[in-house]
């Protein structure tokens, strides 16, 4: 039920590759999970207003007030490549 | 020509909070790369957005500012791709449910020219990318640098409706955009440092036509000049491919300022499915109406009406009223010292010669500076009544601007009173006559000049405190007497 | 003595007699785990050296003072999802190996406050993505039980190491079930809270709507103390909410008579195995006998509450694990020439199938085209399941259910078979669509295996539900020890 095509620009919109036994086995796997999700299509919940929180709390907000940064060791602690105290990444093309 | 431009705006604008949108760091200009960063902003693992609420604030005045509807549910959403500069893979951003909608702006306040503005709505800025290399372009580029002190800083995002109709209105748009916001203080506006960025969207249409044509958006346009250079570029090439014959194609094209023209960036395949979703980190907003009444107060006074109030209250001109509007601070001192001292043209030509030119040389604010409004009103009074000559007021400007005292503490303690009395004139004159008697022959005898000598001599004697235009009169009295 | 055998109570009330010291204790904990051969891996990262440091300090507080944290001297095994400042927090992936976060989660930070113990970080499936603990990067948690049955998931390691007397307490974490369908497995008890009652900030997020953390213990008592130190308004987390602190150990013993208490036909009946639902209907006849009155229910929706879950918690992960792209912390694969390949190659390499699996799914029930009929179908189901639970609410004051339609199930019974893993949170699942708290303790065995009971209250009624909960451990009696 999903198409291969469709496997493979979900993958370029999740930047994973996917070999091409990973797409296979991804698209029956998908395709059986669909077909059992597929199940709330039969409901009729036009009129029904979504829900994207569950416990429903309103305004909440932070005064604009400054904090200590992180010193930039910390921030860079984890980085994988750094140079002149950035982030160094491959070429975006 | 019987093509019509149909532009629209796209501008993005940073907000002038201490904090950054969704965490706590400082929004400094200017800092060591790097330094200016926390976990959330970060995007470490775990890490959860709280909104500033300042910004919220300045979206909804500008919002009211543009006449919006304004009030009631808003939330944030999602926005999803995937690029460097973007260190949660997402941005959190507004969609369905904005700030503010469907205001509008009218161009130098006619309604006649009115253009939509179809929303504002915050979001997060992006972090900044180095890409080293001879030309700093992207494509020509090894390696990238990621600095995330922006990421996270808070952007406001206006659109306007597709209702400009020619270069020059685009122009004028964004100015007055500029002033409105910075005016109300909630931006400094800067195009060319990138605090505020506009993406142009065009098309052309025949002329009474309400279709809309292909549209192109146009990106990289850092300067109002570049704004109109592009879109005039734009609406040559789109109108000489219609006229060919050529199909055009909805793209986005990059200004080049070297160049003048626009040119197709590559596109990117799957950047427009953004998977928009509500941010389930973040909690519904509802903006109470009692909330938006107390902006509404805040803002009672939008520039247009002022400038006319300026004209109307205050006798200024157009020009002089929108000059004075475009500093608030100004406007502040003007309008206390106009309650004092009601002569408001002088009053104007002080703040705009004298006081202007003394905090420009030591490169300060008003509000920095210890002239007070009511030092500038007496000494304009003083002068109005003849206590002391302009000569004098002028000099001694300085030094009440410097050190805040009062003009009448400084006249009396230096002895600078105008001499308006005529007795005291005759003394003086009387003096000079008996010790220039050439002088005095020679006026008697139709040499006008040396009646200039001889006013000089009387205020030499007076040091500058004799009424010069009574001096003149009694001198060349006595001088036809004798 | 056998101090890993205690309960944190039983431990508390030693320290105050001055009958055993927390250096005791905790090495007590450590030679457990060290001179267990079971080779249950649940833990990913141990912390003798910090727990040895901190216990000498409480030894001399102990010592000196009266003034205890409320968690005083407490082993605590803690979800290797929840950041940990200057240790390893890898999530169960690959792609977190190396990451040492500069920052403790507020739950940490609570913990600390109470002057507890921290023995390391366990196992769990990666990303919280899993009911069976074996979508670990690094190997299988297996049950103390049985060691060839998985122990749950995704909040494996801390229940077997709760069950194993290695760790008194836990910290887990529950997105569809991942607290209670591990207790469950495990023969301990697990509480999930109210969505907002416990603070995320230092959760690492899978869906951001339904995690929670909460508290994994062998007793009602000790989870009652646990839920007390954790939970609490934090304003780092906009989610998280401000409610009046209730004296959840004071109120257990409060009588039971007259609660009513609904059983949902849609779950304890076809889907669950035959001998769990009789362990299960044994169970609910004693809390008859205890004076509550059970009668049965329907949540006539709740069929949706699967498909519903498995589209909304794919769609919000596959967004939160967008940030796993090797630009700032985490696993870089080094050999790209160019940018979106580096992306590629190190999220192919960084996360495991499952992790996959879900991302894939949900980034296709938000994409163009797909998002009316999936995700957003998904959250009007979510409307119709916390509604059907609201109107259970109005006629009776809990719900029950067996947590989970089977026991601890083979380790790789169902490891390729996605989805029918994905039905062994039935029970669990719509709980967390609606935000309501639940708890599962366990009420006997069936084939010498843990069976557990769910009791789920409404919003914020975490102190109704120990209390229920403790009435019927009391009355089941069954007193397990370590296994």
């Amino acid at each position: 039920m999903i198409s291969d095509k469709e496997i493979q620009y979900i993958a370029n919109l999740a930047e994973l590759y996917l070999s091409e036994d990973e797409k296979k086995r991804m698209s029956a796997e998908l395709s059986q999970i669909l077909e059992h999700v597929e199940k709330i299509k039969e409901l009729d919940i036009r009129d029904v207003k979504p829900t994207s929180h569950a416990v429903e709390t309103e305004n909440v907000f932070r005064d604009d007030e400054p904090i200590k940064p992180l010193d930039r060791e910390e921030i860079i602690s984890n980085a994988p490549l750094i140079e002149a105290d950035s982030f160094k990444v491959p070429p975006i093309i | 020509m019987n093509y019509e431009p149909v532009i629209g705006l796209e501008i993005h604008v940073e907000l002038l909070t201490r904090t950054k949108m969704f965490c706590g760091c400082p929004t400094m200009f200017g800092a060591e790369p790097n330094t200016l960063v926390c976990p959330v902003c970060l995007a470490l693992p775990g890490t959860l957005p709280v909104i500033n609420r300042s910004a919220v604030e300045f979206a909804l005045i500008v919002g009211l500012a543009l006449n919006c509807n304004v009030g009631g549910f808003t939330q944030f959403h999602r926005k999803n791709y995937f690029y460097p500069d973007l260190p949660k893979g997402y941005q959190i951003s507004q969609y369905d449910y904005p700030l503010a909608r469907k205001g509008y702006l009218d161009l130098e306040g006619d309604s006649s020219r009115r253009i939509g503005i179809t929303r504002v709505h915050l979001e997060e800025d992006t972090a900044k990318l180095l890409h080293p290399g001879d030309t700093g372009r992207i494509t020509e580029a090894e390696y990238s640098l990621v600095d995330f002190n922006r990421a996270g800083i808070p952007l406001m995002e206006i659109v306007s409706e597709p209702d400009i109709h020619s270069t020059e209105d685009a122009r004028l748009f964004m100015v007055s955009l500029r002033d409105l916001l910075r005016y109300l203080g909630v931006s400094d506006c800067n195009l060319e440092e990138g605090s505020m960025r506009c993406d142009a969207n065009i098309s052309i249409r025949k002329k009474g036509e309400s279709a809309f044509g292909v549209k192109t958006e146009i990106k990289n346009i850092n300067s109002f000049k570049y704004l109109q250079q592009g879109l005039e570029y734009e609406i040559k090439r789109q109108i000489g491919a219609l006229d060919h014959g050529d199909k055009l194609v909805q793209e986005t094209r990059h200004f080049d300022s070297r160049t003048g023209r626009t040119s197709s960036l590559r596109s990117k395949e799957y950047a427009h499915d953004y998977r928009y979703f509500p941010e389930p980190d973040l909690v519904p907003m509802n903006i109470r109406e009692e909330y938006i009444q107390e902006l509404k107060s805040r803002i009672s006074e939008l520039p247009q009406q002022r400038i006319v109030r300026y004209q109307r209250d205050y006798g200024l001109s157009k020009d002089q009223a929108e000059l004075l509007t475009s500093n608030p601070a100004l406007c502040k001192f003007f309008e206390e010292s106009s309650a004092i001292c009601t002569d408001y043209r002088s009053v104007y030509n002080w703040i705009f010669s004298e006081v202007s030119a003394f905090l420009n040389e030591k490169s300060i604010l008003i509000d920095e500076s210890k002239i007070t409004p009511r030092n500038l009103a007496e000494l304009i009074t003083l002068i109005n009544q003849g206590k002391i000559s302009g000569k004098i007021a002028k000099e001694i400007a300085t030094e009440i601007f410097k050190s805040g005292e009062s003009p009448v503490d400084i006249i009396e303690s230096r002895g600078l009173t105008q001499i308006s009395d005529e007795s005291d004139i005759k003394q003086i004159i009387d003096e000079v006559i008996s010790e220039n008697p050439k002088a005095a022959q020679d006026f008697r005898s139709g040499k006008t000049s040396a009646l200039a000598f001889l006013v000089g001599q009387v205020m030499k004697k007076s040091r500058g405190r004799a009424n010069p235009d009574i001096v003149n009169s009694m001198l060349q009295q006595s001088l036809k007497e004798q | 003595m056998r101090f890993y055998e205690l309960t944190a109570l039983q431990l508390l009330d030693l320290y105050k007699k001055r009958e055993a010291k927390p250096s005791e204790v905790i090495e007590s904990i450590f030679e457990r785990i060290y001179e267990d051969d079971r080779g249950l891996k649940c833990y990913l990262t141990l912390t003798p050296e910090r727990a040895l440091a901190d216990a000498k300090i409480l030894d001399l507080k102990l010592k000196n003072s009266d003034e205890f944290g409320v968690l005083f001297g407490i082993p605590t095994a803690v979800k290797d999802l929840i950041s940990t400042r200057g240790i390893r927090t890898t999530c169960a992936s690959k792609i977190l190996e190396n990451y040492v976060p500069v920052f403790d989660a507020t739950v940490v930070k609570k913990l600390v406050e109470s002057d507890f113990l921290m023995v390391g970080k366990t196992n769990m499936d990666e990303f919280a993505m899993g009911s069976s603990n074996e979508n670990s990067a690094y190997g299988p948690v297996k049950n103390p039980w049985d060691i060839t049955r998985v122990p749950g998931g995704s909040s494996g390691g801390s229940a077997a190491a709760v069950a194993a007397g290695h760790a008194t307490v836990a910290l887990g974490s529950d997105t569809g079930g991942s607290i209670r369908q591990p207790a469950s497995f495990c023969g301990i008890v697990g509480l999930k809270p109210t969505y907002g009652f416990v603070s995320r900030y230092g959760l690492v997020a899978f869906a951001s709507s339904l995690d929670q953390i909460g508290p994994m213990t062998r007793t009602v008592e000790d989870c009652a103390l646990l839920l007390s130190v954790i939970s609490g308004h934090d304003l780092l987390d906009s989610t998280s909410i401000k409610r009046e602190s209730v004296d959840y150990l004071g109120s257990l013993r409060r009588d039971v008579k007259g609660i009513k208490v609904g059983v949902p036909k849609e779950l304890s009946g076809e889907g669950i195995d035959g001998q769990v639902l009789a362990v299960f209907r044994a169970a609910l006849a004693r809390m008859e006998k205890i004076g509550v009155k059970v009668e049965e229910t329907s949540l006539p929706n709740i069929k949706y509450a699967l498909p519903a879950y498995y589209l909304i918690a794919p769609a919000e992960a596959s967004s939160n694990l967008a940030r796993y792209d090797g630009v700032k912390y985490g696993f870089r694969d080094d050999g790209a020439s160019g940018i979106r390949e580096m992306y590629r190659r190190t999220r192919a390499k960084g996360f495991g199938r499952e992790v996959k699996r879900r991302i894939m799914l949900g980034t296709y029930a938000l994409s163009a085209g797909y998002y009316d009929a999936y995700y957003g179908q998904a959250q009007k189901v979510r409307t119709l399941i916390i509604k059907d639970f609201s109107d259970a609410f109005s006629r009776y004051d809990l719900l029950v259910s067996p947590t989970s339609p089977s026991t601890a199930f083979k380790l790789g019974e169902k490891v390729d078979d996605p989805l029918n893993m994905y039905l062994s949170d039935i029970c669990t699942i719509p709980v967390n669509l609606a935000g309501l708290p639940a708890i599962s303790l366990p009420c006997g065995q069936s084939d010498g295996l843990p069976v557990g009971f769910q009791i789920i209250g409404p919003h914020f009624s975490e102190e109704r539900i120990l209390n229920a909960a403790y009435a019927l451990e009391r009355e089941l009696g069954l007193n397990w020890t370590v296994k």
